[in-house]
């Protein structure tokens, strides 16, 4: 029991339409975990299951020993979703403060908290901008900082690089990996396969089911494949 | 508190858009000075007819802005009832008796006002006078602004708020920025209570300036205390800012949003006593008893006009503030869709 998340036999539709079926899976804390599948598959879907901002017909998420929803788990999750939730009105320093404040992050700590999010994600020039002005990557990267901001345990990120250079996605990644190593669990959903090889274990969806998991060489040994590229269009074409 | 980040996230907001400060503030007043030029006609010179009034007084009120003319009791009637002059003047021993004409509110107030300044000037002689005010048509109805007055104050209030209020409420929504705050430790109440301090005090900003300008500007007609109607108005706003949060569930876009004033707005100003529901069917009178705007507009003509204080009108105090809670609850039961806690 000293998974970060264990999900189990998760079930969810919306009106008539299945979108997640008997899903489980395990995370073990101090890796990066992918979350691999075309659009629609139901990654997002999952991701709010697991947060406990979504209720599945079936199943429970349970983060660090603790059934989803609990505000106490709250405070050390880091939630980036697949589209900027932002204060266009406000700048993004603005932005961070409040986002800050809400996780229960001590007064004292915020500003210096702030300072270093953006740094990290190449933003501390524009931290007295209003969001309005920003670019889509910009604002990607404003996301993601605001998710780190309260220095979670567990980060959930919803295709957090999309439009983001190939140089500052480097970055970030390196980021990603140097916050493993301090034990930090982070759970990435994404279409980029490069990204994917990045990550310590990955769960294939497809219609809701997950079709395979495992680390990256167990994928390409199952089928023999050179590049996770061919398991993605191998397993995405099995039985459809 | 995490509240207390939310109210201020939210007023940095509104700080920076400075459409809705503006919206909030000064739209209100534009259209209350409108409806002054409109209701209110102020410089009317009015026609006095005067009968048997001592030395003293005529001295004095004949270097008014009126038009006077010294007759008979029976010739003064007839004049009043051919509509000739607007009120009469007479007087027995210490009792002044004016008998206004009565169909034209702006003649009845500015005779009114004429007599009492001339009565205050009078003040000196220490003359004890009673003034007895009669009509021969109509009765001591003030003019149109200033009974529609406190209606309309409550009713910017209430329509600013609700309107601001709810789109805020409906962008967190849109722009998953609610989502965000609910996978935070962020307590749903703690949302509620962060948009009611917020909005609140905006809603404060905002009836301070509708009342003092109202009243001190355009000299609406005001009997009790300035603290009375503050607090009504507040209770008002609470209520707008509720039930405009809670609709905004029920909205997709500001659009549908804007949707809501006809059904929610419109039919609360018909029945809040701008106009005489005394015909109407009592049922259907009735209907105004579910909106809150009716309680708010009865508590604040209560004070501006009959100078009213709480113990009078503790029952609209009870109701609006049942409002609040009633849409506050269902507010935080709504945001239970997204997360049990
Ligand atoms: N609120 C909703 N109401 C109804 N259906 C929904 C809702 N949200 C998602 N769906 C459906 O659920 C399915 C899975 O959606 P989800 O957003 O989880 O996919 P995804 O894997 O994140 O896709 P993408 O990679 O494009 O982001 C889709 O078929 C979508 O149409
Ligand atoms: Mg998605």
């Amino acid at each position: 029991m000293n998974e970060a998340v264990q999900l189990t036999h998760i079930s969810h539709i919306y009106g008539r339409h299945r979108v997640l079926y008997d899903v489980s899976i395990a995370i073990q804390p101090g890796i990066i975990f992918g979350l691999l599948g075309p659009s629609g598959s139901g990654k997002t879907t999952l991701i709010k299951v697991l947060l406990g901002i979504l209720k599945p017909a079936l199943g429970q998420s349970i983060v660090m020993g603790t059934r989803m929803p609990s505000l106490h788990q709250m405070k050390h999750i880091g939630f980036m979703a697949q589209s900027d939730a932002l204060y266009p009105e406000l700048t993004a320093q603005e932005n961070m403060e409040y986002f800050a404040s809400i996780s229960g992050l001590e007064r004292q700590s915020v500003k210096m908290r702030v300072k270093s999010c953006l740094e990290t994600v190449d933003l501390t020039s524009s931290a007295k901008k209003q969001v309005s002005s920003f670019s889509g990557g910009m604002k990607r990267r404003l996301s993601l900082a605001a998710a780190l901001v309260h220095d979670p345990d567990i980060l959930i990120l919803d295709e957090p690089t999309v439009g983001i250079d190939p140089v500052l996605r480097e970055t970030i990644w390196k980021e990603f990996h140097r916050l493993t190593v301090e034990g930090k669990t982070i759970i990435v959903t994404t279409h980029v396969m490069d990204e994917a090889e990045k990550c310590d274990q990955l769960a294939l969806l497809r219609e809701g089911e997950v079709i395979v998991q495992g680390t990256v060489e167990e994928l390409k040994a199952s089928i023999k494949a050179d590049s996770l590229e061919e398991v993605f269009l191998h397993y995405g074409r099995v039985t459809s | 508190m995490k509240a207390a980040a939310v109210i201020h996230r939210i007023l940095r907001q509104f700080r920076r858009d400075k459409r809705a400060l503006a919206l909030m503030l000064f739209a209100p007043i534009l259209v209350i000075t409108l409806l002054w030029l409109v209701l209110d006609t102020e410089e009317y010179e009015p026609e006095i007819a005067i009968v048997d009034a001592p030395v003293a007084f005529t001295n004095i009120i004949e270097h008014k802005e009126a038009d006077f003319s010294s007759m008979n009791m029976r010739e003064a009637g007839r004049v009043l009832k051919a509509g000739e002059v607007d009120g009469v003047l007479s007087w027995e021993d210490d009792r002044l008796s004016l008998i206004l004409e009565g169909s034209d509110s702006a003649a009845n107030r500015s005779v009114i006002r004429l007599l009492q300044e001339t009565l205050q000037d009078m003040n000196p002689l220490h003359q004890e006078i009673t003034l007895e005010i009669l009509y021969l048509h109509g009765s001591a109805e003030l003019n149109l602004f200033d009974n529609t007055g406190p209606v309309l104050i409550g009713f910017f209030v209430f329509f600013f708020v609700f309107l601001v209020g709810g789109i805020s409420f409906l962008r967190e929504r849109i722009q998953g920025t609610l989502e965000k705050s609910l996978a935070s430790p962020l307590k749903r109440w703690e949302i509620i209570a962060g948009y009611l301090g917020g909005f609140g005090l905006f809603a404060v900003l905002q009836s301070l300036i509708i009342i003092f300008y109202s009243i001190y500007v355009l000299d609406m007609f005001m009997a009790g205390s300035f603290w009375n109607v503050l607090l009504i108005t507040l209770l008002l706003a609470l209520a707008a800012l509720s039930l405009g949060t809670l609709l905004s569930t029920f909205a997709g876009n500001e659009f549908q949003m804007i949707q809501f004033i006809p059904l929610v707005i419109v039919p609360q100003v018909f029945f809040s006593g701008i106009f005489n529901l005394e015909t109407m069917h009592p049922f259907l009178r009735g209907i105004g008893r579910i909106m809150p705007l009716t309680y708010g507009a009865e508590a604040l003509r209560g004070i501006m006009i009959r100078g009213e204080g709480p113990s009078d009108y503790w029952m609209q105090i009870a109701v609006l503030a049942g409002f609040s809670v009633l849409f506050i609850s269902l507010n935080i039961l709504a945001l239970k869709k997204h997360r049990r806690l």
